[in-house]
């Protein structure tokens, strides 16, 4: 039994036993229909069946279902949710499935210190919604926090909107809970804000499960905001609201969020949600200033005013919290909304320089024209994080040949203007190939050597970020995908 | 999808290629974005995809393409979906996931035998539990055993059984309602503002009695003059839920005709106390689109149904009458009020209207409590483990009466109540709205 081959019926049968003598019988799955569901995640393009799924309750379990897999020498892929979008958790060349969903106990809450020990499985919104009536929150709000986990937004080290003001999820992970792949548990950072030596915790925020699983994380929380403004600016063209978002930031603004979607997401939004966006607009931003409440009726002012400059056509402010859920709902389900508007579509991630967007949207719509498609816009234009939506039906062949090469020339355009090929969706089996665009072969050869000090046999989560000889997935027709 | 994996080889023997139970565009629409996985009830409790709304389409999918067995394994999956729609509530695509698993069970029905003890179980519920006459003769040995006080000594003793079936004994109601009798017109007091029909249902009047009698006393303190058809019969949600389609739309057709206006003259509503039956009825439309002579009667008989909480909230309502000691409620959202009929106000503000009721909220309230129609009859473990899961969040609450709006809910909260000792009761909006009312 080798790490890349598939597990024999026998292999199988015998680690499935040895599991079920770890987990219990109801947390190892081995019927066609338990393991199908596992065979992708958000990114539904690539697609394999795990041999086993296991669904282990504590650390002490993790690591020795881990070291069961060590000693029969199978690779194993971790998944929490499944809510990627990058292939994360395909299982690939892993057979061995160890789903974090089970684990999901608050260990501790220390208001005092402002920190949280959450464990893999817990849902991102719920560690917001446990220390609310302490007056704290987690910052990172990616798109899906109702429904992503703590483990996977360490492995993808996950954004959201309001990453611009408060930083992405390594900035708010004090310290990690790791099991490596030979079953030894780890505890790297800790509960204070510093430790001496490598910052450890930071090199595995965003490892995609290649150094082992992350079963716990000692999270950094924040004062809820005294006060929360939410502005909806309306332009008539995209390039004058990019314009406009370089200008804010450039005054020394950094608002807590600063959005931006053009007509097509907008048409798409208000056809499924009917939230009063216009839809005869070029561009609308969504900025939201938070901080103490006495200065930000100003600051609301500041930015009203640079807007108007920058050629805004008109401004509504969000009245109370209903209204300002609405238009953050509307946004954050907008990848949804796109399927009313093509059969499929399918999602980019990529980052510019802020100052760059203007170029970027130009190119994009210059691609989108040679290949004869049509490229919605929604990002998180303050960061320059951008997320072009190609539309198109998957039933005709050629347009989707013509939607896999777009994609790729609008990450290359985002390399050339000083980018990256990704902004928080990760490389996972999608952007292997890209990955090559932003790092020559020395800079690989590192990040394999850093890989191998964590995991030397290569066992945990083979065949992700890295390209590799070996590939067992099935690859499918781009079809509508999820987005941040 | 045209290609296949390593695990999608054609399925040996598979009696099920061909005949699909929905089009292909229908299981498109999902994304596998993975946004519904919080408001699965099945997938909070147990973590596992194959028990997701994504994970349900995935398994539907792939049963109607053939890649999959329709096995006990698949159709376990299927049916613990307690089908409380709380994912088309969080889905962002739009996705009538309602509609998919509807149209699966009855096609699952055709392809599948199962177990003997589930056909026994499932075929007792559904041949009792929609026909009234039926379940007043099963119900009449337990009626008489409460009046001669043998069931208040049987719940005593149950209560000592062990938790997995303290549960299952604490579904029995405590104490068991008197059934109600609905008269065929029932005069407004006071003076008459509107006149309404009124859907009795089939477990209803022999089951929850005192909510049925609430129902008529809340509407005609309200002006209402109450019509209840003398040949209506039960909704047939049961059935459709379980996948006997065939007899759902023979009992809708027999509704359509019985709630068939006499006389020309404008729509009167439709009122109706029971969320699933509003739910269904609501929907009467699609499901009797292919019966020719009912499927134009059916929308508009479907355009008249209300809960009684939306009818109450447009009525300039009555004050009661009498002030009442302050008290904190929590409301539960029924499944087949809020996420198929998108009614979450109303009750919330019949409630916030109480003397004395401070509205309080709840953790999940949303969130199915495990009820389902007959679901906790066929997977009592599970709604058990929902159950349990509920009264946390009542006890963390802090309140003193816990409102919801579905008579099966309550019945299904006070058995976690009860099976957890804890002493808080569940009531009924309309039963809170009556005790106001009878001061």
């Amino acid at each position: 039994m080798s790490i890349q081959g598939p597990l024999g019926a026998a292999a199988r049968a015998r680690l499935q036993r040895a599991l079920v003598a770890v987990v219990g019988a109801d947390g190892v799955l081995a019927d066609a229909a338990d393991l199908r569901v596992y065979e992708c995640d958000g990114y539904t393009i690539e697609r394999s069946v795990p041999a086993l799924v296991v669904l282990p309750r504590t650390t002490d379990e993790v690591a020795r279902v881990v070291r069961l897999a060590a000693e029969a020498e199978v690779a194993f892929v971790p998944r929490g949710a499944g809510t990627g979008l990058s292939g994360g958790c395909l299982p690939g060349e892993a057979p061995l499935m160890i789903c974090t969903s089970r684990m999901r106990r608050i260990r501790m809450l220390d208001v005092a210190n402002r920190r949280v020990v959450a464990e893999a499985g817990v849902v991102n919104a719920t560690v917001s919604r446990a220390v609310r009536d302490a007056g704290l929150y987690y910052v990172p709000d990616p798109s899906s926090q109702n429904a992503c986990t703590i483990g996977g937004n360490v492995a993808e080290n996950s954004g959201g909107p309001h990453t611009l003001k408060y930083g992405v999820t390594t900035n708010h992970v004090l310290g990690v809970e790791l099991v490596l792949a030979d079953g030894e548990v780890v505890e790297l950072g800790g509960v204070i804000e510093d430790t001496p030596g490598y910052d450890l915790t930071g090199v595995v925020c965003g490892s995609e499960g290649t150094f082992g699983i992350v079963t716990a994380a000692t999270l950094r929380l924040e004062p809820l905001p005294e006060a929360v403004t939410t502005l909806l600016a309306v332009f008539e063209t995209v390039a004058a609201a990019t314009a406009t978002v370089s200008r804010i930031i450039a005054a020394g603004i950094v608002p807590a969020a600063l959005e931006m979607m053009d007509r097509t997401i907008v048409e798409a939004i208000e056809a499924a949600y009917h939230a009063g966006f216009p839809t005869d607009a070029g561009a609308v931003l969504i900025i939201e200033l938070d901080g103490p409440a006495a200065g930000l009726p100003a600051l609301a002012a500041r930015v009203e005013e640079l807007c108007r400059v920058g050629g805004m056509r008109s401004v509504r402010t969000a009245a109370d919290e209903a209204e300002r859920a609405a238009i953050w709902k509307s946004r954050k389900r907008a990848f949804g909304a796109v399927g009313r508007l093509s059969p499929s579509y399918c999602t980019q991630d990529g980052v510019v320089p802020r100052t760059r967007l203007p170029e970027i949207l130009m190119r994009i719509e210059e691609i989108g024209a040679r290949y004869g498609l049509r490229i919605g816009n929604v990002f998180h234009a303050g960061d320059g994080n951008i997320h072009p939506v190609i539309l198109f039906d998957e039933r005709d062949r050629a347009e989707t040949a013509r939607v896999l090469s777009a994609g790729r020339e609008i990450l290359a355009a985002c390399v050339a203007l000083g980018g990256s090929i990704t902004g928080e969706h990760g490389i996972g089996v999608e952007k292997i190939r890209e990955l090559g665009l932003s790092f020559g072969p020395d800079d690989l050869a590192l990040m394999r050597r850093l890989r191998g000090v964590f995991d030397p046999a290569g066992r945990a989560n083979p065949g992700k970020i890295f390209p590799t000889a070996a590939g067992c997935t099935e690859q499918r027709a781009p079809r509508r995908q999820a987005a941040l | 999808m045209s290609e296949r994996g390593p695990m999608d080889a054609p399925v040996e023997g598979a009696p099920l290629a061909g005949a699909g139970f929905a089009p292909e565009a229908a299981f498109l629409d999902c994304v596998h974005c993975g946004l519904c996985h919080s408001a699965c009830p099945t997938y909070v409790e147990l973590g596992t995809e194959a028990d997701s709304p994504r994970g349900r389409i995935h398994l539907m999918h792939a049963l109607q393409d053939g890649t999959l067995p329709l096995d006990a394994a698949a159709v376990q999956h299927l049916d613990l979906c307690l089908g409380c729609r709380g994912c088309e509530t969080a889905c962002p695509s739009g996705v009538h996931y309602g509609a998919l698993i509807e149209a699966a069970r009855p096609w699952i029905e055709e392809r599948y035998r199962r177990p003997v003890t589930t056909r026994l179980r499932r075929g007792l519920a559904l041949t009792i539990l929609p026909y009234p006459r039926r379940l007043r003769l099963a119900l009449a040995p337990l009626h008489f055993l409460e009046r001669l006080g043998v069931l208040a000594v049987a719940r005593t003793l149950l209560r000592q059984l062990p938790a997995r079936w303290r549960y299952r004994a604490s579904l029995l109601p405590d104490p068991l309602p008197a059934p109600a009798a609905v008269p065929l017109e029932t005069p407004a007091r006071g003076v008459e503002r509107t006149c309404v029909q009124l859907l009795v249902g089939c477990v209803m009047p022999e089951l929850f009695g005192d909510t049925v009698r609430s129902t008529l006393e809340v509407l005609a303190r309200n002006g209402c003059r109450i019509l209840a058809p003398a040949d209506q019969v039960c909704c047939g949600a049961l059935s459709l839920h379980a996948g006997d389609r065939a007899t759902a739309v023979r009992l809708a057709c027999a509704n359509v005709d019985a709630f068939e206006p006499r006389a020309a003259g404008p729509a009167i509503p439709l009122v109706v106390n029971a969320s699933g039956c509003g739910a269904m009825m609501k929907e009467y439309a699609a499901l009797l689109a292919d019966e020719p002579a009912h499927a134009e009667r059916a929308a508009r008989l479907a355009a008249r149904v209300e809960d009684a909480t939306e009818l109450l909230v447009r009525l300039p309502l009555a004050a009661p009458r009498a002030a009442a000691p302050a008290r904190r409620v929590a409301y539960h959202d029924p499944c087949h009020l809020a996420h198929a009929q998108g009614v979450r106000q109303p009750p919330r503000a019949l409630l916030a209207s109480l003397p004395g009721v401070t509205l309080v909220s709840m953790a999940d309230e949303d969130l199915c409590c495990g009820s389902a129609g007959h679901y906790n009859v066929m997977h009592p473990d599970l709604a058990a483990r929902l159950a349990a899961r509920k009264v946390e969040a009542m006890r963390a609450s802090a309140v003193d009466v816990i409102a919801t709006a579905n008579a099966g809910c309550a019945l299904q909260l006070e058995a976690g109540l009860r099976a957890a000792g804890v002493a808080l009761r569940v009531r009924h909006v309309l039963d809170l709205l009556a005790d106001a009312y009878r001061g």
